[in-house]
């Protein structure tokens, strides 16, 4: 079996011939931080390296880390390694407080991610005589215009219609004959609940693969995904401080998903020393940016619990292959594919209560929807003895958790010590979802 | 003349206002007059009692979310029209009121209204100018 690849010779050379390649974009990419990205300098100095200690990957466990931490202490445009004249693009994903975490791109780097997101289709047999329906969200997310320039770049048809409207998602499916789904394994399935109602039976449809990612998924909901709507799961994986979708993705032989090493090189370390593990031991995913140009991120820790497998596989791509995402290393949940760290909470309450809030995050999930409610102790400060008062104040915490979020949460005002504190530090999240 | 109200917090789950009437009863504190304003989720519980200071600091103790506020109470004829005709007065002078409740003195043919206004001040020089009598603590707070 050797399924499409959309470029073959990238994606199928050999492993040393790959790491050559991989070792002469690191040498590169420090030196071009170094040169161009203060941050950088000093972050390299301070470790007392010089880019000229760096010859070959095995130099690169000698870097320091990026974390999203970099990415508040330099927003907006800190790290950037290019004057903004050359960024033709900004996107942006939660920041753990109120600043978003924001990427941009030169022209080059739009076509780099393009052609990622056209291996990924084609990882998923696309060609150019598919029909791609893009379900995810278009806008400073990088779902949705991240896979329609993949869709475009690989030739295919793309039909652009972002999030929601779910009925007309389905009719144009029925009607542009579309034969490859993108959008998140959640909304895969609330198409599949809609599409019943409605009376369509999606299997009699030209749908034939899913590119499913964005948010945590298990094999029982690939299975009920693939039976409803009658396709192929493909997982998919990205997140927008390497690039956006197209960093990695599932063959047909669905046995982990391929990394794009040759320009996001990944390891996985161990999150509490930092040292790297061996391959097949799980850890968090780290991520080298070694092409990219305005935002070349060295050593970026994504908080993503993975291992790496290099053994063949059947689809002739030798491109290391990342098991399923696992979990998180640090608190950040995906809610309706939105990015959410309690601290973003813990903030909005802050500023309201002027005092240290307690809080509890509770996520559901109910008709495939996820659910977000913020139960809120009422202290003596916020108090108020009229129920407009209580009503005003918990307006104020949904309508401060929507502008900063984007997410409509239901705000329930609890008691104080009604919820429970174990050892000093109380438990902020229940997430109940059955994935 | 004001009358101290304990405006507690409570959420609308089985056996909390149980729980606070029971505190109180323990303590030997008698409720004089209550209201419950209540939400799909959460009420605010209101009460008058003989001992303020003493229910406060034991309902605090307990972890309850509290306010001590100002209300005005004022002593009405226990007949038909006797609320309609303070009301009225209010209504005249363009008084708002938050919220109010009632109770019923048992040894004489009085009703007692408690109201919360956002101008208590003014509220009472009008209520007083009109010859209603405005009652203190230590009227209603002796049982």
């Amino acid at each position: 079996m050797t399924s499409r690849c959309f470029e073959r010779k990238l994606e199928t050379m050999s492993c040393d011939e790959r790491a050559a390649l991989q070792g002469d974009r690191l040498r590169a990419v420090v030196a071009r931080v170094y040169e161009h990205v203060p941050f950088y300098r000093r972050r390299l100095e301070q470790h007392g390296i010089h880019p000229d200690d760096i010859r070959s990957l095995s130099d690169l466990s000698r870097l320091p880390f990026t974390t999203k931490t970099d990415f508040r202490e330099e927003y907006p445009f800190g790290l950037f390694a290019v004057p903004m004249s050359r960024v033709v693009r900004l996107h942006a994903s939660s920041g753990t407080t109120g600043k978003p975490t924001v990427v941009g791109y030169t022209r080059r780097d739009i076509d780099l991610w393009a052609r990622t997101c056209a291996r990924t289709l084609a990882c998923a047999g696309g060609s150019r005589n598919d029909v791609v329906q893009v379900a995810y969200g278009y806008g400073l997310f990088t779902g949705g215009l991240g896979m329609h320039y993949g869709g475009e770049k690989l030739g295919a048809t793309v039909i652009p219609m972002s999030g929601g409207n779910t009925k007309r998602q389905i009719m144009l499916m029925q009607d542009f004959g579309t034969t490859l789904l993108c959008c998140t394994p959640s909304y895969a399935l609330e198409i599949a609940e809609v599409a019943t109602d409605m009376g369509v039976d999606m299997r009699k449809l030209k749908l034939r693969a899913g590119l499913f990612g964005a948010e945590p998924w298990s094999a029982r909901m690939r299975q009920a995904i693939e039976e409803r709507l009658g396709l192929q799961a493909f997982d998919i994986y990205g997140l927008s401080e390497v690039i956006g979708p197209g960093v990695s993705s599932e063959c047909d032989a669905h046995c982990g998903l391929h990394v794009f090493e040759d320009h996001f090189y990944p390891e996985v370390i161990d999150p509490e020393s930092g040292q790297p593990l061996p391959d097949g031991e799980r850890g968090e995913l780290v991520f080298t940016c070694l092409t990219k140009e305005a935002l070349p991120l060295l050593r970026y820790r994504t908080r993503d619990i993975t291992r790496l497998m290099r053994a063949p596989c059947p689809c002739g791509r030798t491109l290391v292959r990342m098991e399923r995402v696992s979990g998180r290393t640090d608190d950040m949940l995906i809610i309706r594919g939105v990015n959410v760290f309690p601290s973003q909470i813990e903030s909005v309450l802050l500023e309201i209560e002027g005092t240290e809030p307690h809080y509890l995050i509770v996520v559901d999930r109910r008709e495939n929807m996820d659910e977000l409610e913020i139960q809120v102790e009422v202290n003596e400060r916020v108090f108020s003895d009229e129920v407009r008062g209580l009503e005003a104040l918990r307006q104020k915490v949904a309508s401060e958790i929507f502008s900063i979020l984007g997410l409509t949460a239901k705000v329930t005002l609890v008691e104080p010590r009604s919820i429970e504190r174990s050892q000093g530090k109380a438990k902020r999240v229940i997430d109940k979802r059955v994935l | 003349m004001t009358v101290r109200q304990i405006s507690v917090f409570i959420e609308n789950r089985a056996g909390r206002l149980e729980m606070i009437a029971r505190l109180l009863g323990d303590a030997g504190i008698n409720i004089r007059a209550l209201s419950l304003a209540d939400t799909s989720d959460f009420g605010i519980l209101r009460l008058i009692v003989n001992r303020p200071a003493d229910a406060e600091a034991m309902l605090r103790r307990h972890g309850f979310t509290l306010r001590m506020t100002e209300v005005v109470a004022v002593e009405v004829p226990d007949v038909p029209g006797g609320l309609a005709g303070v009301l009225s007065l209010l209504a005249a002078h363009q008084i708002n009121v938050e919220y109010m409740y009632a109770f019923v003195e048992k040894t004489a043919d009085k009703a007692v209204l408690v109201f919360r206004f956002n101008d208590s001040a003014r509220a009472m020089d009008v209520l007083r100018g009109a010859g209603i009598r405005l009652l203190g603590e230590a009227d209603i707070l002796t049982k």
